[in-house]
């Protein structure tokens, strides 16, 4: 079992006949992904790997019963084509795409209340449920089927700790990456919520950095309902305040934010945390294996 | 991105919120004229830089006199504030305050809303407010598809205000902040203090706005505002090179892909005993044009005295960066070792690539880390 995506996840790429989007739909495939249509409005009739090109995504979904989209379309038309995904009746849309204005997440959060649809992302680097199907740019190969779920506002970072966690010898049920953003579709409670109902996954990996609260709400969270054991681990120990660094949600605001505030609750929260990845990995292999 | 106090005051004069009469100067002349002709003595000399804290390193003085004037003109515009040289200050009318309150607007991320904030307090720091006391700030969410309904603004001014004539004007002026923030993409306006002058008036006598980097796109009148002499060179350059830097004051130079494995990085040379010279996240597809850019700029620092190359290969490729060092390498001149950690895609032609650059491999960002402060032993 896994969480969000699986065998049955039938792919739909917006954004498939770009440099990006063709790449990664090979890639995707190559997994074991099944890859059923691709959107470019005005390349209708097209195939990329095989795949079918629609002019919509209610074509497409129509013509292939995709249930799940990715997005790789340039920022500025990306609300619009998350907008589509939604209104076509696509049930899961993983956004990688990155530097979509704040004030677009607001409305499209707004928008998607009440309706039978979820956001991943933007600016995520997509979900991989090992051996199953992975949706997004993370590199496959250093996946293993197992039973450790990892969420992470991260991209190369979240690459980092899966490959260790492969190498001692555990694997991972699902990984996601909620993305690097200030206001994000699917945050790490939402995640845990999910990974709390799902037997193969017997612990969690938090992945956070500095910036806003969500580290902390979802340590309350962890302590309060959340059964199972969670590992975790922050970046931007050494950041100073007030730069953005990298991600646009990855900034200290005055002194709030800071890693040493998250490791803290984590810890006060029983979340077991490593000082380097290494260190995770090594922290998960003593309890579980 | 950040815009000075006298920018954000001529976007309030844009969307009608009331501000003091004031003048922009350059120079001690500018001031004094601008006192003589526009402003009247007495007058406030406000430093215009982006850093807070102004008052307390003397920054902003009220002129009784001519006298005093140019005296605080003079000492203003040479003085530095937390390390940045003051070149231009703000004449304003000195206003006669009877109260101050504090009015801001963030998107938050926790309710994933736009929320208005209001406080009875004026020229507070609002996050230090938010930590101890929580409820001294009244909140008001604005509909992320209706917007701020009018009676949502009274509610602000209501609170802040007991005289209805005073609590409108003041839902009047959160409706148009509201305005701008939405209009401009902006990520944080503030009014701080909002004060309430001895004849009753409104006014924003401070003003902060800060703008969402990703939605100067579309505000090109926005962008044009940036004072480029405030921001860091380097971190300029880079980011018009498609590349993420912030300097930090240690000595090993870190070159990585993505921003979380850039922060670990950083945090990873620190946790072995070693100072980080700098955040620098080469982002997703490089080529090696973007490397030798990224070394290029990481070598500005004179601190730098090793390089470390953290790299997992996903989108991006080993051998473009292996690529891009090798051409560094010649270009450049490079003299500090460099020690690389190069995994994921392609990292067998990368090898190949750079089996005679005179690089120190390692497998693991652990080993790559004690290598680099192993070296400056």
């Amino acid at each position: 079992m896994s969480i969000f995506i699986n065998n049955n996840t039938k792919l739909l790429v917006q954004g498939i006949t770009g440099r990006d989007g063709s790449f990664h739909t090979r890639q995707m495939l190559n997994y074991g992904t099944k890859v059923v249509a691709g959107v470019t409005p005005g390349k209708g009739g097209m195939e990329v790997e095989g795949v079918p090109v629609f002019n919509s995504a209610a074509d497409a979904v129509k013509q292939t019963a995709a249930n799940t989209s990715v997005l790789f379309v340039p920022a500025r038309f990306a609300s619009s084509a998350i907008y589509e995904a939604i209104d076509a009746g696509i049930k899961l849309i993983v956004c990688i795409s990155e530097g979509l204005p704040t004030i677009e997440l607001v409305k499209i959060t707004a928008y998607l209340k009440n309706k039978d649809c979820r956001l991943v992302g933007p600016n995520s680097p997509g979900i991989v449920s090992s051996g199953e199907a992975k949706v997004g740019i993370l590199p496959g190969h250093i996946f293993k089927e197992g039973k450790v779920g990892v969420i992470s506002r991260s991209g190369t970072l979240t690459y980092e700790i899966v490959d260790h966690i492969t190498k001692v010898g555990l694997g991972q049920s699902t990984c996601i990456g909620i993305g690097g953003d200030p206001i994000i579709g699917t945050k790490f409670i939402d995640c845990l919520e999910l990974f709390a109902q799902d037997n193969d996954t017997e612990a969690v990996v938090i992945v956070g950095e500095i910036g806003g609260r969500d580290e902390q709400d979802t340590a309350e969270y962890v302590k309060k309902y959340f059964k199972k054991p969670v590992f975790g681990f922050i970046a931007g120990k050494t950041a100073p305040p007030d730069k953005r660094m990298g991600h646009a949600g990855a900034i200290i605001s005055g002194t709030s934010g800071t890693a040493a505030e998250k490791v803290k609750v984590f810890k006060e929260c029983g979340i077991k945390v490593g000082d380097t990845p290494a260190e995770v990995a090594q922290l998960m292999k003593n309890e579980l294996a | 991105m950040k815009v000075h106090e006298y920018q954000a005051k001529e976007i309030f004069k844009k969307y009608g919120i009331p501000t003091p009469k004031e003048k922009m100067c350059q120079n001690i002349d500018e001031v004094i004229i601008a006192a003589a002709k526009e402003i009247g003595i007495p007058c406030v000399i406000k430093a215009q830089v982006m850093v807070g804290g102004r008052g307390k390193a003397g920054g902003i003085k009220v002129a009784k006199n001519e006298n005093e004037l140019k005296d605080y003109a003079e000492k203003i515009l040479g003085m530095e504030i937390k390390g940045i040289p003051v070149k231009k200050v703000l004449v304003s009318e000195a206003v006669s305050i009877a109260s101050e309150a504090y009015l801001g607007i963030i998107n938050d991320r926790t309710t994933k809303k736009t929320v208005m904030m209001a406080c009875k307090e004026g020229g507070v720091e609002i996050e230090e407010i938010a930590k101890q006391r929580p409820e001294a700030i009244y909140k008001v969410y604005a509909d992320p598809l209706v917007g701020l309904m009018s009676h949502k603004a009274r509610e602000i001014g209501l609170f802040l205000y007991k005289e209805p004539k005073r609590a409108f004007e003041c839902a009047s002026i959160t409706e148009k902040l509201y305005k701008l923030f939405i209009e401009l993409d902006s990520s944080l306006a503030e009014i701080n203090p909002l004060v309430v002058d001895t004849s009753g008036k409104l006014i924003a006598l401070d003003a902060k706005l800060n703008f969402d980097d990703n939605g100067l796109y579309r505000h090109p009148d926005v962008e044009s505002m940036r004072d480029r002499e405030s921001e860091d060179e380097n971190e300029l350059l880079a980011r018009e090179q498609d590349l993420s830097y912030v300097k930090l004051s240690g000595n090993i130079g870190c070159v990585v892909n993505g921003a979380g494995l850039a922060m670990a990085t950083m945090d990873l040379v620190k946790h072995f005993g070693g100072e980080p010279a700098n955040f620098l996240d080469i982002g997703g597809s490089s080529s090696p044009e973007k490397v030798k850019n990224a070394l290029e700029i990481l070598l500005k620092d004179k601190n730098v005295k090793v390089i470390f190359f953290n790299i997992f290969g996903g989108i991006t490729r080993c051998d473009d960066v292996a690529n891009g060092i090798l051409q560094a390498k010649k270009d450049l001149n490079i003299k500090q070792p460099i020690i690389a950690r190069l995994t994921g895609t392609n990292e067998d032609k990368a090898m190949e690539i750079l089996k005679e650059a005179g690089l120190i491999f390692t497998q693991t960002m652990d080993q790559g880390a004690k290598k680099a402060i192993e070296l400056l032993k």
